[in-house]
């Protein structure tokens, strides 16, 4: 199939065990090149995990990982960095790969944090870390962008532009990006794939699909359900293709 | 030229130095100021076992610090105890075993201060060798290696994820650490080793705000430190080790005013 060429990375009926506790099980997923997926649940559902897993974080995994490139950008959920490093916002965008100062420039000027290049790290507030976490993991121009809840702490107009990088980085680059989130409008308005995770993959499909699921009514709740249904009425105009899991 | 002892020495401590500056630095940067010293008292063993066989010092004491720390790996695996339990346990043990080896060793004349706190006059060319050469090829190693090193240090996941491979890097480095014991353990001494890694480093930690920056200072401190404290200890006549830390720790006091000056300006 000419489709398998674009995959990036699969998971095939992945799991991880820790202390005889299951973190998550049976997950089967896969992103494509240009594709969005998302994976959305409830706290400790397996979202990190998941996200981790896909990463080759974990070794010691149930089921496989295949993964087809090595370029790939993470923006974690949780990053501890030891503040006694003296490390400024430039060194930290060079941190994995080399690059040249316009690349740099051009990465912190999209995520609006251009004015911090040269400020100590650990002097950064939340939301303008997130930004530069978010900028070093474009700058890269990976195939894979791994975004475990890349905006948390930014400022609401900040969280939409930001989404909407995400998703125009998504169209230029042809990467794929499997996204970790809780903001549901936006998840339901830029993904092409949703993956509702419950310790296992309670249901999958596209945005519709997985709104009108009773796994997720009964997750969610019945509110949830609607803001998506509302959704659907608002901005129908961007899913051509109802149903399907990639779009055109 | 080399004829002098005290050339050599300053020869010996200049190459040393250009080594222990950037390794010290990730010393501070990965909080193994303790894995040093363990790597460090076990040096003795491989001391000992070097007059014992005839061997060679630097490589003697290579190997043991290398086996120190494949077992200190693997009990940190294996068993429940904290990693400063385990590594006291490595460094007084196998400090304790190297002492009662060097009890049976009798028929040998044995110079126990000089092994503890470093001798100037000990050098030799062959030294030389191993110091210069041997430091030359840490440093091409820690170069290559730098970037997943580094990495790693900030973040081992971003690293892991971004196809670093930080688990070869880290046991690289370790090797690199019992190699510069190895070469440095004439000139500072076993018990004093750490201090030639870890204080320049924490002096250049108050002068710089890049990691690069930290590395150059670090250096240019060790260097410092050598040379005046090598002076100190021909003019003085005191052990080369406590001499070239004592310069070590006197920059370092310096360093201070500058942490200061930007605390002030802060706020």
């Amino acid at each position: 199939m000419s489709t398998d060429q674009n995959i990036l990375v699969k998971l095939n009926d992945a799991g991880l065990q820790l202390n005889n506790k299951w973190l998550v099980k049976g997950v089967s997923l896969q992103v494509e090149k240009g594709e969005i997926v998302t994976l959305i649940g409830p706290n400790g559902s397996g979202k990190s995990t998941t996200a981790k897993i896909a990463l080759g974080i974990y070794k010691k995994i149930d089921g496989s990982v295949e993964k087809y490139t090595n370029k790939v950008g993470y923006v974690p959920q949780k990053i501890s960095i030891d503040w006694t490093l003296p490390l400024r916002v430039n060194d930290f965008m060079m941190l994995t790969e080399s690059l040249n100062k316009d690349t740099i420039d051009e990465a912190l000027s999209l995520t609006g944090v251009i004015h911090l290049k040269d400020k100590n790290l650990g002097d950064l507030s939340g939301g303008e870390f997130q930004r530069v976490l978010l900028a070093r993991a474009i700058s890269k121009k990976p195939d894979l962008l791994v975004l475990d809840e890349p905006v948390q702490g930014v400022d609401f107009t900040g969280e939409i532009a930001l989404y909407e990088l995400i998703k125009k980085i998504s169209d230029e680059l042809s990467c794929g990006i499997l996204l970790i989130s809780h903001d549901l409008h936006t998840v339901m308005s830029a993904t092409d794939h949703v993956v509702c995770l419950n310790g296992h993959v309670c249901c999958s499909g596209s945005p519709m699909d997985v709104a009108k699921n009773n796994e997720y009514k009964a997750l969610f709740g019945e509110q949830a359900s609607q803001i998506l249904s509302r959704y659907e009425h608002k901005h129908d105009h961007i899913h051509t293709d109802e149903g399907e899991i990639k779009k055109n | 030229m080399f004829d002098d002892f005290f050339i050599r020495a300053l020869v010996a401590g200049i190459g040393v130095a250009f080594v222990t500056g950037p390794l010290g630095c990730f010393v501070i940067w990965r909080r193994l100021s303790y894995f040093g010293d363990t790597l460090a008292h076990s040096a003795l063993l491989g001391v000992t076992l070097a007059f014992t066989m005839e061997f060679n010092i630097a490589i003697s004491v290579f190997v043991i610090s290398s086996i120190i720390a494949l077992i200190l790996i693997q009990l940190q695996k294996k068993t429940n105890l904290p990693g400063d339990a385990l590594l006291g346990l490595l460094a007084h043990s196998s400090l304790a075993v190297g002492l009662v080896v060097v009890g049976f060793l009798t028929f040998i004349r044995f110079d126990i201060m000089g092994l503890l706190f470093g001798d100037i006059l000990a050098v030799s060319v062959d030294d030389l060798l191993i110091i210069w050469i041997g430091g030359a090829l840490i440093l091409l190693v820690l170069k290559l290696i730098w970037k997943p090193l580094f990495a790693s240090t900030v973040n081992y996941e971003l690293a892991e994820a971004e196809g670093l491979n930080p688990d070869r890097a880290k046991a690289i480095f370790t090797i690199l650490m019992a190699a510069i014991i190895a070469i440095s353990i004439k000139m500072v001494g076993l018990l004093l080793i750490t201090g030639m890694l870890i204080i320049p480093a924490a002096m250049a930690r108050n002068l710089s705000s890049s990691p690069q920056s930290m590395v150059i200072y670090s250096t240019i401190g060790g260097l410092l430190s050598v040379i005046i404290g090598l002076f100190t200890s021909l003019e003085f006549n005191t052990s080369s080790g406590p001499s070239i830390i004592t310069a070590a720790l006197l920059l370092f006091i310096l360093s201070l005013f500058k942490i200061k000056q930007t605390i002030k300006l802060k706020n």
